[in-house]
């Protein structure tokens, strides 16, 4: 199988990923795709690794989870933070820092 | 000691006095301070004595002595040095100075005690003094014109000593605005001649000129008669000429003492060295010596017919002192260095003496200055009566007072020089009539005629104390607080300390006159012409052919200026009305001071205010507020505006923005690649 294939799939998980951050307003929904993006990234780092035949893109692929896995305890954290205080779970109300 | 050894120390006394009081006044009990200042003052003068008698175990050849303490700058064509120069022209002046300002010193002890800024005032008189002993001892135009720069800013301290006196701020202020137009004539000047010459020392800058620096001699090179002429600005600022003059009689804001100080030892006499020290220079210029006499002789006339006038005790000797110096200015600059000089030393002992005088009369009516609320005070005090009288006399120029010698002297030399110079001779002698009458009325008003209700007080034994103090200029009321001269005065007839230094004062206004006595002895003479080697004016004149006739003409003129006075003001006393009513404009004329000071607010003052208001109107409103400040921070505010309206809080928004960055960014690198 040519990369062209693996490279798209990365982009359209990428894309939806992206496509979902901007247009959800429920902040778990867009950690999840925040996961998306983070995911199709990793989809293409492996590929790349593969073809070039070391591991490099496979270990960065590894660094990557390791930084979602934090991302996620953190973002989680907030959204539980956010529930207890009886703030509504939208993103677009979270507006306090603007100019 | 070496001569400059006494020079360095005629210099570190005034300057160690000023620092022990001005640093020390907490812990100075009683009147310390005041005694610390004189005899700071009175070590300068046996310093100075020292000197004398060190240059005069040297001959005559070799009498001038240049020592650097160290150099500031000594780079190619600059040689800033620390440095003075002892010779006997500086010497004759550091001891006329430490003199006469030993004794003023003396003389304020009992005049300032009462006031509260006892220390403050004694710490000015002594960087005043200091500052003139370094104008008159400096080496090279650098320390001249730092001496110079330093006696313009203490004599506005001293003359706005009151400073919650509104008139006393303004007049010090008023001083010091000219005295800095002098010093930049003098900067100004010292920079033509140091483009030629390329040395600050003085001695090097007369060897230099005589040198033909400045193109052969006669050939009155155009820079150097530039110099000339901005020196003499200079000598005109400081010394109260016409037209730089105004000052001076507002200087009269100040205490009694320091009028006394700024008048006979540190001040106005500066110019008068100036012209003598720059000889060299002044003689390779003859149109700028021909400037200074004319404006000497204009200015000894002019003050001469304004003290006729005058009602304010104080301002009537202060115009006679611009007359005074008139006559010096001119003598230096129709080469009569020695005669000038000569009368400097007179002067600054009869002047010094009339001001004391005039301080006592001034404390008898508490503080009331005019000529028209005094009389009869010739029984109430004798003492100040007669050292009036004694500096009046030798002021008119009688013999055998001192005045009469120097002023005579000077109008000699002045005569025999010929052609247009007989203007001079004329204008003096008249001059020297004005002063006699202007003199004696001043004298017949104060201490004959009819006692005043303040005499008769103190006839009866009780000094006369105002009930409020007032302002006599304004009238108005004032505080005892510090920063006004308080209730309390002092005469002469209660303070020793007074008398003592008016008694050695008026030996010296009588005595000081035998120093020159026509075909006598020419003591002053002999003792400057190591000083004045170089001059081809020095010692040219015969003093002659006009001596009998001068000597005749001045002692007819002072007596006939006095026996006008007394006829006027004492046999008569209603014929200064009629004559006021027959030369009605004449005396407007004089009475307003010849609207000299209009003349300045029109022609200077006024121009440059408005062209002050419309600069601000215009070009600091519209320009630099409105445009230069008020357009950077427009902008800034502008784009600051924009920046904060892309700050929405939106993080859906924010995350686009970055995605849209991201891709242009790899946008931008694919089709580069």
């Amino acid at each position: 199988m040519s990369i062209a294939w693996y490279l798209a799939v990365s982009a359209i998980v990428f894309a939806l990923g992206a496509i979902g951050v901007i247009t959800r307003r429920n902040p778990l929904v867009v950690l999840l795709c925040l996961e998306l993006m983070l995911n199709g990234a990793n989809l293409a780092l492996i590929a790349f690794s593969r073809m070039w035949g070391n591991g490099d893109g496979q270990i960065l692929a590894l660094v990557v989870m390791t930084v979602a896995a934090c991302e996620v305890c953190i973002g989680l954290g907030m959204i539980v933070a956010i529930y207890r205080r009886n703030l509504p779970i939208d993103v677009d109300e979270m507006r306090e820092l603007q100019g | 000691m070496s001569a400059t050894t006494y020079g360095w120390l005629v210099l570190a006394f005034p300057l160690l006095g000023m620092l022990i009081v001005s640093f020390g006044y907490r812990s100075l009990p009683g009147r310390s301070a005041g005694w610390i200042a004189t005899g700071a003052i009175f070590l300068a003068f046996l310093a100075a004595l020292g000197a004398l008698i060190s240059i005069q175990g040297h001959s005559p050849a070799h009498r001038q002595f240049v020592s650097s303490l160290w150099n500031y700058a000594v780079t190619a064509g600059v040689d800033a040095q620390m440095s003075i120069l002892v010779d006997p022209l500086s010497v004759f002046m550091i001891l006329t100075v430490t003199g006469v300002s030993t004794l003023i010193h003396l003389y304020s002890i009992a005049y300032v005690d009462e006031d509260r800024g006892f220390a403050r005032y004694f710490s000015y008189l002594n960087f005043f003094v200091f500052s003139m002993l370094l104008l008159v001892l400096a080496a090279n135009f650098l320390l001249l014109i730092i001496g110079w720069a330093f006696v313009g800013a203490a004599s506005y301290l001293l003359i706005s000593f009151w400073y919650r006196r509104t008139t006393a701020t303004r007049a010090g202020i008023k001083a010091f605005v000219i005295n800095v137009l002098g010093d930049v004539g003098l900067v100004l000047g010292t920079y033509f001649i140091f483009k030629h010459t390329g040395t600050l020392d003085l001695l090097k800058t007369f060897h230099r000129a005589r040198a033909e620096a400045f193109g052969p001699v006669g050939s009155e090179n155009g820079d150097l008669i530039a110099g000339c002429m901005l020196l003499l600005v200079g000598a005109f600022a400081k010394s109260a000429q016409v037209p730089l003059h105004t000052w001076l009689p507002d200087a009269m804001e100040g205490p009694t003492p320091v009028s006394a100080l700024i008048h006979a030892a540190t001040m106005v006499t500066a110019g008068v060295y100036l012209i003598a020290r720059m000889h060299p220079l002044f003689e390779l210029a003859p149109p700028a010596q021909d400037l200074g006499a004319i404006v000497g002789a204009a200015t000894l006339l002019i003050a001469g017919t304004i003290g006729l006038v005058q009602t304010d005790v104080k301002r009537i000797i202060a115009y006679s002192t611009m007359s005074q110096i008139g006559y010096m200015i001119m003598a230096v600059c129709v080469g009569a260095y020695a005669a000038g000089l000569f009368h400097m030393m007179t002067h600054a002992f009869f002047k010094a003496l009339l001001f004391m005088a005039a301080g006592s009369l001034i404390g008898a009516m508490a503080g009331e200055q005019s000529l028209e609320r005094m009389g009869g005070f010739r029984r109430a005090m004798p003492f100040t009566y007669g050292c009036f009288l004694i500096g009046g006399l030798a002021l008119s120029g009688i013999p055998p007072f001192s005045g009469f010698f120097s002023k005579d002297e000077i109008l000699l030399i002045t005569g025999e020089q010929g052609g247009w110079h007989w203007a001079l001779y004329v204008a003096g002698y008249v001059g020297a009539f004005l002063t006699a009458i202007y003199t004696f009325r001043m004298i017949f008003r104060a201490f004959h005629g009819q006692p005043v209700p303040e005499a008769r007080e103190l006839e009866a034994g009780h000094l006369h104390h105002a009930e409020v103090p007032t302002n006599p200029a304004t009238g108005e009321e004032e505080d005892t607080d510090v920063g006004f001269p308080g209730p309390v005065h002092a005469i002469a007839e209660r303070a020793l300390k007074m008398r003592v230094a008016m008694v050695a004062l008026a030996v010296g206004a009588i005595g000081a006159g035998l120093l020159q006595v026509p075909r006598a002895d020419y003591v002053v003479d002999d003792f400057l012409r190591p000083s004045f080697a170089d001059s081809h004016l020095y010692e040219t004149h015969t003093k002659n052919t006009l001596l009998v006739t001068g000597l005749i003409l001045g002692t007819l003129l002072g007596l006939a200026g006095i026996a006008i006075a007394y006829r006027v003001w004492v046999a008569r006393p209603g014929t200064a009305a009629v004559v006021r009513a027959r030369a009605r404009p004449a005396y407007v004329l004089f009475v307003n001071k010849w609207y000299f000071d209009e003349l300045i607010a029109a022609a200077v003052v006024r121009p440059a205010a408005a062209a002050g208001r419309f600069a601000q109107d215009t070009f600091e409103r519209v320009f630099v507020q409105d445009t230069l400040v008020g357009g950077t921070t427009g902008l800034i505010r502008a784009g600051s505006a924009a920046v904060r309206a892309a700050q929405s809080g939106f993080v859906r928004y924010y995350a686009g923005l970055l995605m849209i960055g991201v891709a242009g960014v790899g946008f931008y690198f694919l089709l580069q690649s």
